[in-house]
């Protein structure tokens, strides 16, 4: 009962957030759809009489219809960029085989004596398409525009990925953050969302043959309206941010700039994996970044001084279930043994590999070690002994992962399976907790204010120190969970604010505190 | 009024029709009959170009039909196609506009001519006009096909097996009506059909087909009476006695017959088939009917015996 009172106090509370993602939510709908229709129909109706390029069309609709769509979303990132451009062309492709292939099996199944006698009557062929074959292909027709519908509704969630909105931001932020009622405030209305377009759609199939026509002149209308949500203008801002969904629900994130800094800045939610290259390209000028993220070289970006010290430390350790530690008391040994080895520098040159230079992180850990002297050949590779480790969605922690695959591998009998690519602390940390998997590699700041959320007192009295964080959330994570936070790496990827160093120097911006006073004399101007 | 000149239709090398020629009179019924694949349904289809002929010329009422656009070719002649073709989303008026709409005619035209063939045709407007195929029995859609086919009194009707889809009682019935239908009197028709009996009933000329080829044409009676060639004799015998009852009309063997009483009441016409004066007496139980003779304004009687014994003599001649 409690639960349910506070997804809706959160809703209630977040009601300004959530109205907005719900239209952005249809007007990417909407408006991808509306595209898909007028592309798809007339390609339905074409290869309907050209049955030769038919299995072509179709095929190539069907194997685009096979793209992961969060995959054909990375492909539209480097042709389009970011925001509603790239998400509307993929959520066009995708809606776009259902309604050819219904377009075309609707009107090639119109039964072949009632096109004849059109003809023989002297209906020339547009007079039959229009009259006789639309009409009747109308039911088929709109079931698959029902199917591109709700397949719409579902994939416009990862619009978010790449900052195009929608009711995206909140499933993310949650699954990133533990929340679960963020989680359910994106996932119930967009639920709600397909059932009562899918229902609608059904209205209109269910319509009898004779209403038809008028229905065919109403949907588009509609359509139209909808997507108008979202080709209203928008305002043009000078300083557009773009947060991960995590950094938007963290306290060492978007909630502390507002409530610290009271920082005030346009936003969008954006994934990681594309937000550095988005800032180098002027689409984004403040993004959430790691300190030690490769790409901060390559594209050219400055940190922005915590001048208000809202993100505590970040230092890397592997965080271990403890019964795992004590089955396996060899375990510990050989994770200490890169404990003081990667350095703030070393780590960003490792990641700039992955991220920029685009080397499997398999190949970049392996070079390390061997350079370090630290690899040995796996010991056992039959041993029944499986350790399982996870890693977050990010190129560090993949390297991370397979330097303690090769070491526990290489000083061990043990066996490591991996398991990449969680997508975020609340997955990982659930994974661990519920015996999925052994380990992986954590951030004292992100397991203090992710995971503890300790009070403002306990948390001003610790914020700026590396070794009261470690300790705190060692003591805390031992006593409430039964995990271990072994001996850090070295390196600290803190959070930070980043802009392209050009900007910033132009701005003459350092600190987050000289971006929140060049903002407020933006929109307050003397 | 259509005339027919060494056509033939080619499907990927293989000759569905093989430089056949044929004339319709004005105002006849011309009836293609075969079993199925013969090229009978192509030749049909060729008429109005549904299916463009390879080679050969067409003309009707001395237009070249290939001298102007299909569509509008179409549009001057009825069809009606096999299934009856009914849209089943436009009404019995819908479906009966379709014509008179394609070619302007204004509303009030198309509705009181509707209505007149609606009624004609025994399908009350007030009943049916905005009722969908759907929701009428076999025998009702194929007079609203028929009517569709006609409104625009195109002067020509094509009809390919018009009759195909209905059981043999309905069909027997709406082929009776379709003979009677005062609109049909002057029409020159082109009909397809498999049903011996059927063609034998309508057709004024009938056109026996097979493998793309004609392979006798001629009245009813000279095809069941004199074929030329092995497979119109064969092709008739598994219902011989029928059809030749059938193919004799009473006009023919007027002298034979017996005055009948004077102010006797004709229930038969002369211009019927002794087949049909036999069905009539066993139907109605009597011994003998009463003929009438429209020319002569004549009245003779007739009964099984007399219809057995001139049958016999025609045979006996021949």
């Amino acid at each position: 009962m409690t639960e349910q009172q506070n997804l809706w106090q959160f809703m209630m509370q977040q009601s300004d957030k959530l109205l907005s993602q719900t239209v952005t939510h249809i007007g990417l709908t909407c408006i991808s759809l509306l595209i898909a229709v007028t592309v798809g129909l007339p390609l339905g109706i074409w290869i309907s009489e050209k049955k030769k390029a038919a299995w072509a069309v179709l095929g190539i609709a069907g194997i685009l219809q096979t793209i992961p769509s969060i995959a054909l979303l990375g492909f539209m990132i480097p042709l389009l960029g970011i925001g509603a451009f790239p998400a509307i062309a993929a959520l066009f492709l995708y809606a776009l085989l259902p309604i050819i292939r219904n377009t075309y099996t609707g009107i090639t199944s119109v039964d072949q004596g009632i096109t004849e006698s059109a003809r023989g009557m002297g209906m020339n062929k547009w007079q039959i398409l229009f009259n006789v074959e639309l009409p009747l292909a109308m039911p088929v027709i709109l079931a698959g525009i029902r199917t591109a519908t709700v397949i719409n509704v579902g994939v416009a969630t990862l619009a978010a990925y790449i900052a195009a909105g929608g009711l995206g931001e909140f499933i993310f932020g949650g699954i990133a953050l533990n929340n679960t009622n963020m989680i359910l405030a994106g996932a119930i209305p967009s639920a709600l969302l397909a059932i009562t377009l899918d229902f609608l759609l059904s209205l209109f199939q269910k319509a009898k043959l004779k209403t038809m026509r008028k229905v065919s002149v109403v949907l588009p209308i509609i359509l139209l309206v909808c997507s108008s949500f979202y080709i209203i203008p928008r305002a043009q801002v000078k300083v557009l941010a773009g947060f991960t969904p995590e950094f938007m629900g963290r306290e060492d994130g978007y909630l502390g700039l507002r409530s610290k800094y009271k920082l005030d800045i346009p936003t969008v939610v954006i994934s990681d994996a594309v937000m550095y290259k988005a800032a180098f390209e002027n689409k984004l000028d403040v993004i959430s970044g790691y300190s030690t993220d490769g790409r901060l070289k390559a594209y050219d970006l400055v940190t922005l001084k915590d001048d208000k010290s809202i993100f505590p430390p970040y230092y890397a350790a592997p965080l271990v279930r403890q019964d795992v530690l004590e089955k396996y008391p060899e375990l510990q040994p050989a994770l200490d043994i890169l404990s003081g080895v990667i350095n703030d520098s070393i780590m960003t040159e490792l990641n700039y590999k992955v991220d920029y230079l685009k080397q499997l992180p398999e190949k970049v850990a392996l070079d390390f070690m061997l350079e370090k002297g630290l690899y040995k050949k796996p010991q056992s590779t039959t041993s029944e002994h499986v350790i399982r480790l996870g890693s977050k969605i990010f190129a560090e922690q993949y390297i991370l992962i397979n330097m303690y695959k090769m070491l526990i591998e290489g000083n061990t009998k043990l066996k490591v399976v991996t398991r990449t690519g969680l997508g975020g602390t609340k997955i990982c940390f659930d994974a661990l907790t519920n015996n999925e998997i052994d380990m992986y590699p954590e951030y004292t700041g992100t397991g203090l204010l992710v995971i503890l959320k300790p009070d403002k007192k306990t948390l001003d009295g610790m914020i700026d120190s590396r070794d009261k964080v470690f300790n705190y959330v060692q003591k805390e994570f031992s006593n409430q969970y039964k995990l271990s936070w072994l001996k850090p790496i070295g390196f600290n990827n803190a959070y930070a604010l980043m802009m392209r160093r050009s900007q910033a120097q132009s701005l003459n911006i350092q600190t987050i505190t000289d971006l929140k006073l060049y903002l407020s004399n933006e929109n307050h101007p003397h | 009024m259509i005339i027919a000149q060494n056509i033939s239709k080619e499907f990927n090398g293989i000759h569905a029709v093989k430089n056949i020629s044929f004339e319709v009179k004005e105002g006849q019924t011309m009836v293609f009959l075969g079993t199925s694949g013969c090229g009978k349904t192509t030749t049909l289809k060729m008429l109005n170009r549904l299916i463009e002929p390879s080679s050969g010329n067409i003309t009707i009422n001395g237009q070249d039909i290939f001298s102007s656009k299909p569509e509008i070719l179409r549009r001057s002649i009825g069809y009606v196609s096999q299934n009856n073709g009914l849209f089943p989303h436009y009404t019995v008026a819908e479906n009966i506009a379709v014509v008179p709409n394609l070619l302007g005619w204004d509303k009030e035209k198309i509705r009181t001519r509707s209505e007149a063939l609606l009624e004609q045709l025994k399908l009350p407007v007030s009943e049916y006009a905005n009722k969908y195929p759907d929701e009428l029995s076999g025998g009702q859609k194929q007079r609203v096909a028929i009517a569709r086919a006609l409104v625009s009194d195109p002067p020509v009707l094509l009809m390919d097996e018009p009759f195909g889809a209905l059981d043999p009682i309905t069909r027997a019935g709406i082929r009776k009506e379709f003979q009677e239908l005062p609109e049909l009197k002057s029409k020159t028709i082109v009909l397809v059909t498999h049903d011996v009996q059927e063609a034998f009933e309508l057709g004024d000329q009938i056109c026996l087909m097979d493998k793309g080829v004609i392979v006798q044409t001629g009245t009813p009676s000279e095809l069941i009476f004199n074929p030329t060639n092995d497979f119109s004799k064969s092709f008739f015998n598994h219902q011989r006695l029928q059809l030749e009852l059938s193919a004799l009309k009473f006009s023919k063997i007027w002298n034979e017959l017996a005055d009948a009483q004077p102010y006797s009441i004709a229930s038969l016409n002369s211009t019927q088939s002794l087949w049909e004066g036999m069905e009539l007496l066993s139907e109605k139980n009597q011994d003998k009917l009463c003929v009438k003779d429209e020319e002569s304004n004549s009245l003779k009687e007739i009964t099984i015996q007399t219809i057995q014994s001139v049958y016999l003599e025609i045979k006996r001649k021949r």
